[in-house]
């Protein structure tokens, strides 16, 4: 897959002097889902900003689809749709009004049945005569959507687009994500539900601080960082991990009645049969076992903690 | 040139005009009626005439420009300071459109609405007072001329402002009493010598001077000077929306 943006040595401090970014260095590619994760204040919304024209970059370079965002900004810019974080809409005006709004404003002609459509896949059909500000929040992030899709862009921008949104609605929208990629739409998003980037994103990249700490396919990231966990439910408790099964990474948990053992996702498999043996070789008798993976939420955690203490 | 992005601006602002008739047209045309009324008719008919013209119709000119100024500057300020305020700002900064687009949708609006308000104050000005306009053509130049100008400035005002206080602030502390002592109520000749000179410096005096010459063919500074004045006040304007563009001031951080 090509590059469909291509973010290079991005750095960006405001004129309070704070840094928000730092030789930032980012590719995304054509047709792909990419979350981009991070905790408040690490730079997303700055660096959304800057590809689709809000904020002024500082140094670096950004190109969308080839078409430095500077030089020559209608090309880059006419490609791209911005859901931003905060709702802002236009209170008094209609939805109708207002997504046709958006799409003549990135240039393109009136076309009443392409926003019909886009008003009809965001159930939004029958609420085209009311006003914006009659509409709940999570119907004002349904127009939020569709202004952004009004003009047909190749790449979506979703700040946050689930906060704030009950679980109906966010499963529309993720239903909508995924119909937009199958029609070759390149979608970025930020989120805070981080088990929903596990679930929707081909890659993750994870920014701290204004630096790309990381970017990966979500499961190689996975596999890569996280850890497993194996849990023994033992017959008979045990007051300590017993010296002979020392050299391994044991715990025992719950009054003694469960032994954990965890190990790397990508380097220990082949371990857990060992362990089996040695403890049947210890005369430890356990009644069952079950493995849990560590989740994206857990590596992120990881990630920034680990980031946070290493800047210290 | 991105056409329809121009379009899609202008007709969103016209809309706000028309959702909001009484605001918009009613309420200007209103209150300068009342200006006819009292200073046009009732005041006006026990005074003396002025270069030869009825008190009644020496002032319309003037009062067109008070509420032509006014007006100008308040659409437009109004028009790009709401989507700051709102926060839907953010859709026109990220859409393929240029600064020069941008200020041809909003303050080709406000300037619209102001000619539109101009005319209609004009018509209404008949039913009080009687009056014919020497150059027709002149007049309609003047008219868009200061709309377009002001609406300029009023851009400018709209960007500036961080708070519906400081879009007021220029409007009614400045503007206002610039209009009031622009000679829309008397002929600056009627003042005493120092007070004619130190008029001079009012801006306003050049655009009602001008405009009052389209209509009866006397002015009391010359024709080309207010024209001239005009131009340089549309030329500083245009060349302050330039800088704000290209710093990104108050608009991109």
């Amino acid at each position: 897959m090509s590059d469909i943006i291509a973010i290079d040595g991005l750095s960006k401090t405001y004129e309070s002097g704070f840094t928000a970014l730092r030789d930032v260095n980012l590719h995304i590619r054509k047709g792909e889902i990419f979350a981009l994760l991070g905790p408040n204040g690490a730079g997303k919304t700055t660096l959304i900003s800057i590809v689709c024209g809000i904020v002024n970059p500082g140094s670096g370079t950004v190109t969308v689809d080839g078409h430095d965002i500077r030089r020559d900004y209608r090309a880059a810019r006419g490609r791209i749709g911005l859901v931003p974080q905060e709702l802002s809409t236009d209170a008094f005006e209609t939805v109708w009004a207002t997504v046709s709004f958006s799409r003549g404003l990135f240039g393109k002609p009136a076309n009443p049945a392409y926003v019909e459509k886009v008003l009809r896949d965001l159930s939004l059909w029958d609420k085209r005569k009311d006003k914006i500000m009659a509409l709940s929040g999570g119907m004002k992030r349904r127009v939020m959507i569709a202004k952004a899709l009004a003009h047909e862009p190749d790449i979506l921008f979703l700040d946050e687009p689930t906060a704030g949104v009950d679980v109906e609605l966010r499963r529309d929208m993720w239903n909508l994500v995924r119909g937009l990629r199958e029609r070759g739409v390149t979608i970025i998003l930020t989120t805070h539900y981080i088990e929903e980037a596990e679930e929707m994103a081909d890659r993750v990249g994870v920014i701290s601080g204004g630096q790309i700490i990381v970017v990966e396919h979500t499961r190689t990231l996975m596999e890569k960082l996280g850890r497993k966990e194996l849990r023994l439910q033992l017959a008979a408790p045990l007051e300590t991990v017993p010296a002979a099964l020392a050299d391994l990474n044991l715990a025992v948990e719950a009054d003694g009645y469960e032994l954990v053992y965890s190990f790397d996702a990508r380097h220990d498999q082949g371990d857990i049969a060992g362990l089996l043996r040695r403890l049947g070789e210890q005369g430890i008798e356990f009644r069952d076992l079950r493995t849990r993976e560590s989740s994206l939420e857990d590596i992120f955690v990881d990630l920034v903690h680990h980031r946070g203490t290493g800047d210290q | 040139m991105n056409l329809h992005g121009v379009k899609a601006i202008y007709l969103f602002e016209m809309a706000r005009t028309w959702r909001t008739l009484l605001q918009s047209i009613a309420s200007p045309v209103i209150s300068t009626s009342l200006y006819f009324v009292v200073f046009g008719s009732a005041i006006g008919s026990r005074m003396v005439e002025i270069d030869g013209i009825s008190y009644g119709a020496f002032i319309i000119p003037g009062l067109i420009m008070l509420m032509l100024l006014n007006e100008s500057i308040s659409n437009a300020s109004f028009g790009i300071y709401m989507p700051k305020f709102t926060g839907t700002i953010y859709e026109v900064l990220s859409a393929p459109i240029s600064p020069l687009e941008i200020v041809l949708g909003y303050v080709g609006a406000a300037a619209s609405k102001s000619i539109i308000l101009g005319l209609l104050i004009l018509a209404t000005s008949r039913l009080f007072v009687d009056f014919s306009i020497a150059h027709p053509f002149a007049m309609v130049g003047f008219l868009m001329l200061t709309a377009v100008t002001f609406s300029l400035f009023g851009f400018i005002i709209g960007v500036w402002a961080d708070g519906f206080e400081k879009l007021q602030i220029i409007p009614m502390m400045i503007v206002t009493p610039l209009t009031f002592l622009g000679g829309t109520f008397y002929s600056v000749n009627m003042l005493p010598p120092l007070w004619q000179t130190v008029t001079l410096f009012n801006p306003v005096v050049y655009l009602v001077s001008g405009f009052r010459w389209s209509f009866y063919g006397v002015a009391d500074v010359h024709l080309a000077v207010s024209l001239g004045m005009t131009l340089l006040f549309m030329l500083l304007c245009v060349g302050l929306i330039t800088w704000i563009f290209k710093t990104g001031y108050r608009l991109r951080t």
